[in-house]
């Protein structure tokens, strides 16, 4: 009995050591002059995988509401927000991180656009989606990372 | 009916890659040389400058299709819900005809006048739950199932026969201006891991495109529509659900409290357009 608790007690502090260590949650995450500085995980964003999580439709579904000249090989740009060309020389990689993690702390509250790594969401969130973000903190990352390459 | 729903998605490609003209098309609606009214001034307190039918964001050929009642599929429907009209059923051994006998007359504002203050129950009926309240309590038969036996034939049969009739909706009667005012709230209220309200996209975006959707008004003046995509009638509180369901919100069941107060509330906001029944969608 006593071995198997310190057994769990173990892979507790190696799985926190695992999970908590390089991601920051979002209730912590930190928004100053509308910038998020701190990347979200000790993994450098990877603007090809940020590319296809912008594409696609179930995970970024970013082409919902933004037009992309990139992404021109794909049917069907939005156009609920603005294109989104050149939004890498417009904004900060800070600046961008927080629109994408939240963007009512740059807009307003009364912004469409969803916040991607928030709980705060709306009411009645689908029950298997409580308490989960759109998108996880290294999918945000890399789509920030493709965001800057928007020159 | 297929091959059109291609060229459809086809057009509407076209139309989003040329840079997105999209404001609702600038023509009017005409069913079998009647005219419709599918622009009207808005009622005292909408938040929109005019009310307009989805009718005008839908692509050429989509709206061609509602101009000639043998070009829409859903009058296959209404042709159903005619059948049903005569047939008898129920302990009682009655049709809806043997009391209501012919339709176009007995019916003739149904569609227009729906929903309505229900003093038996306390609560707004539509035409959904009017056609269960007369199969139970008129003829003993059994209440239909949500979307299913004869719900969306005879409700399009029923509401057909206002077509072209301007909508509108008493609030004077019973507690009908309490039910509006909750529809209203849950109108503005975001929902789901996307946090939007209906406002968000019909009010605030409606003209504009969401991926491959134009984005209308979401008024209500057409239901059941005959979508395109499904082939088959589609039910006003089906569509309701959908489009909370894409906030990725769980959603209420048809017919509850929040549903009814919803429709009561955009019933209102479409007031002043034609009755479509049965309206083609994509
Ligand atoms: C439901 C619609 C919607 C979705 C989905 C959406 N956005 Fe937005 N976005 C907007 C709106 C609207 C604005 C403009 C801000 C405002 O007016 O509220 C905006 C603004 C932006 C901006 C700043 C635009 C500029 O150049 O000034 C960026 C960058 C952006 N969004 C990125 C994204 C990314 C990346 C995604 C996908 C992960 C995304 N958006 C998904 C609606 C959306
Ligand atoms: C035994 C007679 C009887 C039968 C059968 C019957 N109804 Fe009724 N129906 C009534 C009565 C009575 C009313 C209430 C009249 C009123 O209060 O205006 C009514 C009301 C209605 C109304 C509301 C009319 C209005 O102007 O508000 C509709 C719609 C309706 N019935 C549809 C149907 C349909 C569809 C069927 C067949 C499924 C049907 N009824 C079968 C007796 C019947
Ligand atoms: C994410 C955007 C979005 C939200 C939020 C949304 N809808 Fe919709 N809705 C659509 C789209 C897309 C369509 C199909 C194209 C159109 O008519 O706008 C549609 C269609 C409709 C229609 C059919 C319109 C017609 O002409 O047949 C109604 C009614 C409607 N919505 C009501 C609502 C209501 C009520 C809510 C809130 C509970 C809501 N919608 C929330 C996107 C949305």
């Amino acid at each position: 009995m006593i071995r198997k608790l310190v057994l769990s007690a173990v892979s507790g502090i190696v799985l926190i050591g695992v999970v908590a260590a390089d991601v920051t949650a979002p209730g912590d995450v930190k928004v100053e002059n509308l910038g998020i500085s701190v990347a979200l995980t000790d993994q450098p964003g990877d603007p090809a995988e940020g590319r296809k999580v912008f594409a696609n439709r179930k995970q970024g579904n970013c082409l919902a509401c933004h037009a992309n000249s990139d992404l021109k090989d794909q049917l069907f740009h939005g156009e609920v927000g603005p294109g989104l060309d050149g939004a890498g020389s417009r904004w900060s990689e800070a600046q961008l991180r927080t629109i994408v993690v939240n963007a009512k702390a740059v807009f307003s509250d009364a912004t469409v656009m969803p916040g991607f790594y928030s709980l705060e969401v709306g009411e009645n969130v689908r029950k298997d989606l409580v308490g989960k973000t759109i998108l996880t903190a290294q999918q945000v990352e890399d789509i920030v990372a493709y965001l800057t390459t928007l020159k | 009916m297929n091959y059109s729903y291609k060229l459809a998605a086809l057009l509407s490609g076209v139309l989003t890659t040329a840079v997105l003209v999209a404001a609702p098309v600038e023509e009017t609606l005409t069913v079998d040389e009647v005219d419709m009214i599918s622009r009207a001034a808005s009622a005292e307190g909408h938040p929109l400058p005019e009310v307009i039918s989805g009718w005008h964001y839908r692509t050429d050929s989509t709206r061609a299709l509602q101009t000639d009642s043998f070009e829409n599929g859903g009058m296959l429907g209404v042709e159903l819900g005619e059948e049903i009209w005569n047939t008898v059923e129920g302990t009682e051994g009655k049709s809806c005809a043997s009391c209501h006998d012919d339709a176009a007359v007995s019916m003739a504002s149904v569609g227009a006048l729906f929903p309505k203050w229900h003093e038996e129950s306390g609560k707004p009926i539509n035409v959904e739950l009017q056609i269960n309240d007369c199969r139970v309590n008129n003829m003993g038969a059994e209440a239909y199932k949500f979307d299913k036996g004869g719900q969306k034939p005879l409700t399009a049969f029923v509401k057909h026969q206002s077509h072209g009739q301007p909508v509108t909706v008493d609030l004077t009667e019973g507690d009908m201006q309490q039910w509006w005012e909750q529809g209203k709230e849950l109108y503005y209220r975001r929902t789901g891991q996307l946090n939007l309200s209906c406002a968000s996209c019909h009010e605030k975006n409606n003209g504009k495109y969401i991926r491959a959707d134009h984005l209308s008004q979401g008024n209500v003046n057409g239901f059941p529509t005959y979508r395109l995509k499904q082939g088959n009638l589609i039910s006003l509180h089906n569509r309701f659900r959908g489009c909370i369901r894409d906030t990725r919100a769980e959603y209420p069941a048809a017919f509850s409290d929040d549903l009814m107060a919803l429709e009561v509330y955009t019933t209102w906001r479409s007031q002043g357009l034609s009755v479509e029944t049965p309206a083609v969608r994509q």
